[in-house]
This record gives C-alpha cells, structure tokens and sequence, in this order.
C-alpha cells in the first residue's frame, strides 16, 4: 500500500460547497487534491452553441429521476459556472421552518443573524452586488411592471454579475464567454491553484474506505473528456480528511455506496432530499395589452418581445417570503429565462383543445417564443425525495455521451408541497393575467415528473440524528473526518436561490474543519483573506490529469 | 431517404419522422411526403433536424431506433385494431394513421400510466429540440441556413463574430416599488 498516494485534504466536487473549503484550506497550509467528474471549462470553451457536444451539454448534468429531475453543474466550478447568478440571502423565517413533521429542521446554531457574516465573506469573494432598475432587462421589467399593476412589489435581484462587462446575451447557462458571470473559476478556483491545491478535472469519485489509522482512502474512476461513459483509468487517493461536495444528487450516492466498507451511514443520507419546492410557469404576453395597460415600449415600436435578451432572473417577487404565514405557504416568484430545449419541452399551451405540451397548439405558442415570459417558484416542499440503491458507478446510469442521465432518486410531493405549488401557481396568474396581461400555464409535471435546478437536504446539518446525517459543523455522523459541504447539506427549501447560502454555509464550515485536521495531526492555519478577483477564467497551465 | 439514417431501413425513418412530426408537427417536404402529415404552416421537427439528433452520436438514443420504431408501429397496428381504423400496407402502420390519431397515441404512450412513458418521452425531447435548438448542427450555421424551427420562434441572430450581444436591453426606469422590508443589501430581510 505504500503506492497509495496521499495528502492532507480530498474535496470531491468543485462547486461552491467544494471550492471554498479548497481555497481556504491551501491557503492554510495543507496539501489540498479536488477531484472533479467534470471537464475544465472556461470563457474560451463557453461557445454560444446549442449543437449537442458544445459548451452546454458538456458543463451540465441533466439527472432523471422517479418523478423528480434535477438539473446541476457537471465542470470545474461546478453549480457556479451553469447558474443564473442570483444571490439573495434566505429570508430569516427559513431557518425556523420546521417541514411537514413539524421539528426544527435547522441546527440552532444556524440563523440568518449567525450566517450573514458567512455571506458576507462571500458577497465580497465573489462578488455579489446590487441591481438597480437600470440592470433590469425587458423581461425582468415587464414583470416588475405587472407586479406593480397588481398592486404588488418587486425586487431587483443581488446577483454575482459584473454588469460593466455583461452583454445580455442570455447564454450564461453555458458558462459565461465574456467572463462576466462571477463564477468560481474567477475567484476561489484560482486562489485555490494559486496556494497549491491540486484540481483534478474528469475524476469521478465511486466510493470511500477507511485506513488502518481512521483516515479515508477515495476510490476514483477517470473517465473521458468527450464520451463520459467512457472509463479511462481509475485510482486511489488517501488522506485523513475527505470532504464530500459532489451536488446533492451526487454526494448521498457516493456515501451509500461507500457504507459496506465505511459501516452503517447515518439514516438521514439519500433521504430528505428537497427540489427546493421548484416549479416554472410560463405566460405568453399579449404584446398589445403590454403596451396599453403597462405602458411598455423598448423604444423600437416593440412593446416587449424580449425574451431572448438578458441575463437569467434579475426581478423577483418577494411579497410571499412572509415570516408570519403558515409553512408551504411563502415562495418567491423571479423572473426568468431558459433556453430553448429544457425551457420549452414542459411549458403547455394555455386553453388546449389537445395536448399541451406537444402538437399543434404547443408550436403555436413556441412560434411567439419572443413573447413568452418564465416565472420561477421557489416554495416550501416537504424534503420527500429518497434515493434508491446507488447505480454500478458515478450517481446516475449515463444515457447519452454528455448530459443525460438516469439516477435513484424518487420524489413523491405531499399535499403540503402540491398545495404549495398551487398557491403560487395562483399568485403568478394573478399578477400576469390581470386585464389580458398574458395566458399562464405552469410546466406540465405529467411529463417526467417534477424538476429542480437547486437540488438540495440530501446529506443534512441538524441537531436531531433521526432526522440529520451532519452535525451542526457539517461532519458525518458516525465517520469523524467526512465532511459534507455542498447542497445536500442544507436541511430543507429556502424559497430563494440556493447558492449564496450554500457558500456561506461552505465557509462556516471552513473552521470546523480546521480543528478537525489539527486533531489527525495536520496543522493548518484559517485563513481570512478574500480570494481576490481574477479577470479572466483561463485555466491554469499545471494540470494533473 | 435520408444518408445519415444508414443504419435505419425507409420504413423505420418513415416512423419515426412520423412520430417527431407528431410532437411538433410541419409542412410536406413536397407531395409525395407520408411521414410528415402536413398538419401546420412552417417547416416541423422533420426539416429541423429531429432524425439527425435522433441519430447523433452524442445523444445516446441511436442504439435503440430500430426497437423504437418497431415499438411505435406495434402501437399503431393495436390502436387501429381497437378503433376501428384501417391501415394502407404501403406505409409503416404509424405513418398510416391520420395525424389526429398519431395524435391521440402519442399522448397516450406519453402519459404518466404509460409503463414505456419514458422512451417516448426521450423521443419526444429529441423532436423538440431538433425544431428549438437545432441541436444537430452549430446554432449560427442552422440559423444561417434558415433552420425552421429556429427561424419561426425569431430566434435573433448573433453578431458578426458568431457571439450573441445585446446592447439594449433594458427599459431603464423604475417599474414598482421594491419590497418594503428589503435590506440595504438588496436582499429579503
């Protein structure tokens, strides 16, 4: 064994809840390895492409499920490089939710009082500003100016763009070309290089077992850079700490499988899984109605036909994130563009006398594609998706060479989250149809069931062991020196993005982790110093495949 | 009928031209055209590219075509058995039946108490994205050759250097008040 190849510190995964912890731990002194499964992608590579084997189908992972679908990140940078950039705090009641079981779901420790310093840390890593009307795109203001006819608010939304060098090209879920788009690559990823960690692009971490002394050893599959179906090699990395940050459709996965060999997993891994109580509807606006009762024009002669320009959701709805109502009754509505592709396969057309989703009256509404206008729910769900037995490698059995694939998890909503759903399904019709603003539908879920762009809880912190796989400073119950940092440790839907919570929930973690090696006998100092800004995402010529 | 369905017989190209013309459906491609039923203006999935994602490489789904189209036409021959429906021999049993009985099978072999709902589904994520995306080519070739589907959404174009830019994009002025509790942040309190 004495091949074996070893270090301080193995992150799996590179997105928020993996870079972070990469940074700050090189830059404290340990030997740091990140393996990601995904390519090393940056602005160069982030073509405006749809053809199958671009940008797009290479950084993305479309994971089916049992009635639950999940949409995520699969590159160096992870969620950060594919996401909308939207970064608004939870609201303060989310950490009090208590679900549909009626217990605290968050660790006391845990309040927006207590990790608005984390955020803070991470607004200005990346950094994260403010918009103001005049960063509202078309879209984004056609349904601030429907909300206000409505008699309702709206927000411009915090996001992690710097507008000086944004175009509004609306291709940013391919990564951004201009660099524009704050995404890791531009901050942690870098300064993580920069103090030494070793980023390791097409590792797909399968399992981990335990050395004789109580450290970890990390069993990875190399796979290639086109076709990932294809394995091109494999090998086996030790060290004493190991964090687990693969996205919360990955993580749980890799821990079930490692518990032959680890001993029993906490229950609380694979179940509780949350889609962030997600859902999308889609209004086609009646231009004319735009004009007459917003008083919207671009100055062109065109009222709106705008949904192609922007740069994701930059106007929320927030009249909903209402402490004082009951649970599965607060949401926020944003404003939102998809591509063509995932964004219009579920949206129905409104009134059919046949199929909604496909057929003539669905190539109807797909021909005013310019007029449609997406609003993203983001509610409470009930944490229901449970995963099943864990497929022969990575966490999902692969269907086409990039993208596509098929995975264990299950998600049956309750009455709690349907209602929910329903609630807010209402709430957008309310403020879109008013005085023939547009027809609303929302995306059908008879298709593949629901979806989520924020997979979240699979892997959660908590005070309660019955109901939480991680303590409060996010270490495995029952496996000292596993940490889990990404997504699926945050206990349940926050109504709002997920990403800004997610880092500052990665830095919090940061300390604990600290102690942690210190007590196997790795001395690292904790680092406060920002990762400072990158211009550009080049990627670093020292690369270890 | 097509080169790049080398590996596909005429009659299974029919079906499942048929079956992508279902999903979004399109003009003849000229007057002898069976697979593709003429239902609406425009060209469909069919001329937008829908075999050649079907067939491409990347999208996994190539291996199983021969077993698709079989499964669709079984489909078709039990539909017209149960309705009454009599099937002309010269075509394959799917592109036999009128457009609104594809129609209605499709929705059927589509719907969540379908056993097979999934492959179906696949299929009908490919035609999809062959009439919205064009997939199966670069997005500024396909738009420079008037790809169908691309063109009927007005998919606007991008800039000389193949990337998209727009320089106006904003109304520019307040729209509605902002949330009364927000914080100096910007963020929900």
């Amino acid at each position: 064994m004495t091949d074996i190849e070893r270090t301080d510190v193995i992150v799996i995964g590179s997105g928020f809840g993996g870079a972070i912890p990469a940074y700050r731990l090189a830059a404290g002194g340990a030997r740091v390895v990140v393996l990601e499964r995904g390519p090393w992608l940056s602005a160069e590579d982030f073509d405006h492409d749809f053809r199958f084997g671009s940008a797009g189908t290479r950084a993305f992972e479309f994971t089916m499920g049992d009635g639950m679908n999940v949409l995520g990140g699969n590159c160096v940078g992870g969620g950060s490089v594919v996401y909308f950039a939207a970064m608004p705090r939870a609201p303060r009641f989310t950490f009090e939710r208590r679900g549909g079981i009626g217990r605290p779901l968050w660790p006391g420790a845990v309040t927006r009082d207590t990790l608005d310093p984390w955020y803070d840390i991470v607004a200005d890593a990346l950094p994260i500003s403010r918009n103001d009307w005049s960063d509202v795109t078309f879209s984004g203001g056609l349904f601030a100016a429907a909300c206000a006819h409505a008699g309702r608010t709206a927000n411009p939304v915090p996001a992690a763009v710097d507008r000086s060098t944004c175009v509004n090209c609306n291709w940013m879920m391919s990564g951004c070309r201009f660099d524009a788009k704050r995404s890791l690559l531009l901050n942690y990823i870098p300064a993580a290089v920069r103090h030494g960690a070793d980023i390791r692009p097409l590792h797909e971490v399968q399992r981990l077992s335990r050395t004789a002394d109580g450290g970890y050893r990390v069993h990875y599959d190399t796979v290639d850079e086109v076709d990932y179906r294809v394995v091109t090699g494999g090998g086996v990395l030790e060290a004493p700490v190991v964090i687990v940050a693969a996205g919360a459709a990955a993580t749980p996965v890799i821990l079930q499988r490692s518990e032959e060999e680890l001993g029993a997993m906490p229950a609380a891994v694979g179940r509780y899984f949350s889609g962030n109580g997600e859902r999308l509807n889609t209004a086609i606006v009646n231009e004319q109605r735009v004009r007459e009762v917003l008083g919207l024009d671009r100055g062109d002669g065109r009222a709106y036909e705008a949904y192609q320009i922007g740069k994701g959701p930059v106007c929320a709805s927030w009249d909903r994130l209402d402490g004082t109502l009951p649970e599965f009754h607060r949401h926020s509505l944003e404003q939102l563009y998809f591509p063509p592709g995932f964004g219009t396969i579920l949206a129905q057309a409104p009134d059919a006398t046949g199929p909604s989703w496909f057929g003539l009256e669905k190539k109807e509404i797909l021909r005013r594609w310019q007029s449609w206008l997406t609003v993203f729910i983001m509610s409470e769900d009930d944490n229901e998706g449970v995963f099943g037995p864990p497929p022969p490698t990575g966490n999902a059995e692969r269907i086409s060479q990039q993208m596509l694939s098929r995975g264990p998890l299950s998600y049956r909503p309750t009455a709690n989250t349907r209602a929910g759903w329903e609630r807010a399904d209402a709430d957008v019709r309310d403020i879109l149809e008013r005085d023939g603003l547009s027809r609303v539908m929302p995306w059908s879920n008879d298709v593949i069931g629901a979806y989520t762009v924020h997979p979240l809880a699979s892997c959660r912190i908590g005070d309660d062991p019955e109901i939480s796989a991680l303590d409060d400073r996010h270490e495995l119950r029952g496996h000292p020196g596993v940490f889990v940092t990404d997504g699926s440790a945050v206990p349940a839907g926050l109504t709002v993005n997920p990403a800004f919570t997610i880092a500052a929930l990665a830095e919090r973690a940061v300390p604990g982790i600290v102690a942690t090696l210190a007590e196997r006998g790795v001395p690292v100092r904790y680092v406060t110093e920002a990762p400072g800004h990158a211009v550009s995402s080049r990627r670093p010529d020292r690369l270890a495949v | 009928m097509l080169d790049i369905a080398a590996d596909l017989d005429a009659s299974q190209v029919m079906t499942l031209e048929a079956y992508a013309d279902t999903i979004i459906p399109g003009e003849r491609r000229g007057p002898g055209d069976r697979a593709v039923a003429g239902a609406a203006t425009g060209g469909g999935a069919v001329t937008s590219g829908a075999l050649d994602l079907m067939l491409s490489p990347e999208g996994g789904l190539a291996g199983m075509l021969d077993s698709l189209a079989a499964g669709l036409d079984d489909h078709a021959t039990g539909y017209a058995r149960r309705t009454g429906r009599t099937l002309d021999p010269a075509v394959p049993p799917f592109v036999a039946l009128p457009f609104p009985d594809r129609t209605a099978l499709v929705a059927t072999l589509t719907a969540p108490d379908c056993e097979e709902q999934e492959m179906w589904v696949a299929l009908a994520m490919f035609s999809v994205m062959a009439w919205d995306t064009g997939a199966a080519d670069h997005t500024t070739e396909a738009l420079a050759a008037g790809h169908p589907g691309l063109t009927q959404m007005g998919f606007a174009g991008p800039d000389p250097d193949g990337l998209w830019r727009f320089p106006s994009y904003s109304y520019g002025r307040v729209l509605a008040p902002v949330h009364p509790m927000t914080t100096p942040l910007g963020d929900p309190a």
